[in-house]
């Protein structure tokens, strides 16, 4: 959680930018996505790379007290506010999470009935950002997990990689004229954005976030 | 003083790459992400055409007529607003000089758009002489979908948000009317070098 003297507020799904200087004057900038609804004090979720530059040190080195230089909010497209409608399908892998969630505590926080639907993939149960907030929201928000490499004894949900199957069993039916938010790995957001369009979700409907390394050349 | 960041070292990246190649606050990455702000297009090949509109005049070519125009194969740097930089990046494409060539124009700008909706806004001294082209192949091979094929715009000395994916037309203006990033918080020119990420920098 951030305390920023005169931050102007922010949307739903922005970001903000990160700067780190070194006594030498190095310096390395990073963006992440506000995980905080707007009228909240600014907070973000950070991801702990294993060969990360910037992430391990706000995740490790980083103390209550220190001071941080950031810019924004920043984008003005991968936004949602109440007034936007819906019905909203969010879909999230990994760290993607972040942007939808500050999404959500919006909804909540602004009292919009807009119905929503988090289809959220991890790796295992214990990847599962915002558990506990998750399973508070009311029925206007419906939560869907997959776990897809490892799931504890009993689980009844997803065990798989988002697929168009999956897709086509969880995602507002095209007819409601949903407006769909993917966030995640550039693959699955791939897999996610051409499975809703071969659903028929209008493309100018379907916004698309994706971060992570991709691994290509 | 200026702001330092306690505790804060770094990676000290390779001593190979040359310090003057990299714009502030850039970092090199050997991978290419991918990033955008919607669905991948997948028009088919004989649908494909690409456009140079000028006032009344329209000049057109479908895929075999653009992949029959002289192309080149050039390697440069690419710089993401997102702060990744990709050095020595292979491409083949034809030069927006030898489209523009074709058509009478005179206007100051130009909108690139692309499938999808997307576009973006150059002047257009930053798309003439050698600094652009229509790009159809990356390292080698033809552009895959997810980087923009068919084919992309391709400006290397601006961010690479200018070089707009899934590419299929250039409109002469005589404004420098605002596209899809410009509208969304982005600069207008976005010059890497001067770190002309957002508006107002």
């Amino acid at each position: 959680m951030l305390d920023v003297p005169e931050w102007p507020g922010h949307r739903a799904g922005q970001h903000l930018d990160i700067r780190l200087t070194a006594e030498d004057g190095y310096r390395a900038e990073r963006e992440y996505s506000i995980a905080s609804a707007p009228g909240e004090p600014v907070a973000i979720t950070v991801e702990r790379l294993d060969d990360g530059e910037v992430s391990p040190y706000l995740t490790e080195e980083l103390h209550t007290g220190d001071a941080l230089e950031l810019r924004g909010p920043v984008g003005g497209y991968f936004v949602w506010g109440p007034e936007d409608g819906g019905p909203l399908l969010l879909v999230a892998g990994g760290s993607g999470i972040v942007p939808l969630r500050a999404m959500l505590r919006h909804r909540v926080r602004s009292g919009s009935e807009v119905p929503a639907r988090l289809l959220y993939s991890s790796r295992t149960l214990e990847d599962v950002i915002y558990r506990a907030e998750l399973e508070g929201h009311d029925e206007g928000v419906e939560v869907v997990h997959t776990l897809t490499r490892e799931q504890p004894a009993g689980w009844t949900g997803y065990t798989r990689r988002v697929d168009a199957e999956l897709l086509g069993e969880v995602a507002w039916p095209v007819g409601e004229s949903p407006l769909a938010f993917v966030c995640g790995p550039t693959s699955f957001v791939e897999t996610v954005a051409d499975g809703l369009v071969e659903l028929g979700y209008s493309p100018e409907r379907i916004k698309t976030e994706r971060f992570g390394a991709t691994g290509g050349k | 003083m200026s702001f330092i960041s306690r505790g804060f070292r770094g990676r000290r990246r390779d001593s190979e790459v040359d310090p003057s190649r990299v714009p502030p606050g850039q970092y090199v990455t050997d991978d290419f992400p991918v990033l955008s702000a919607g669905p991948t297009p997948h028009t088919p090949i004989e649908e494909w055409t690409f456009s140079i509109v000028a006032g009344d005049e329209r000049k057109t070519w479908t895929w075999e007529e653009f992949r029959a125009l002289p192309h080149e194969t050039v390697t440069v740097d690419i710089h993401c607003v997102t702060r990744w930089s990709k050095l020595d990046t292979i491409w083949d494409g034809v030069s927006v000089d030898t489209l523009l060539e074709q058509v009478d124009h005179d206007a100051p700008y130009v909108l690139a758009s692309s499938d999808g909706g997307y576009t973006t806004n150059l002047p257009i001294e930053d798309v003439t002489d050698g600094k652009a082209w229509i790009a159809f192949g990356y390292g080698g091979e033809m552009l895959e979908p997810e980087h923009g094929g068919p084919a992309r715009l391709l400006v290397p000395h601006l961010y690479f948000w200018k070089s707009a994916k899934w590419v299929r037309g250039l409109g002469l203006r005589d404004e420098n009317e605002p596209g899809f990033w410009e509208t969304n918080g982005y600069h207008l020119y976005g010059d890497p070098w001067l770190e002309q990420r957002y508006a107002g920098d």
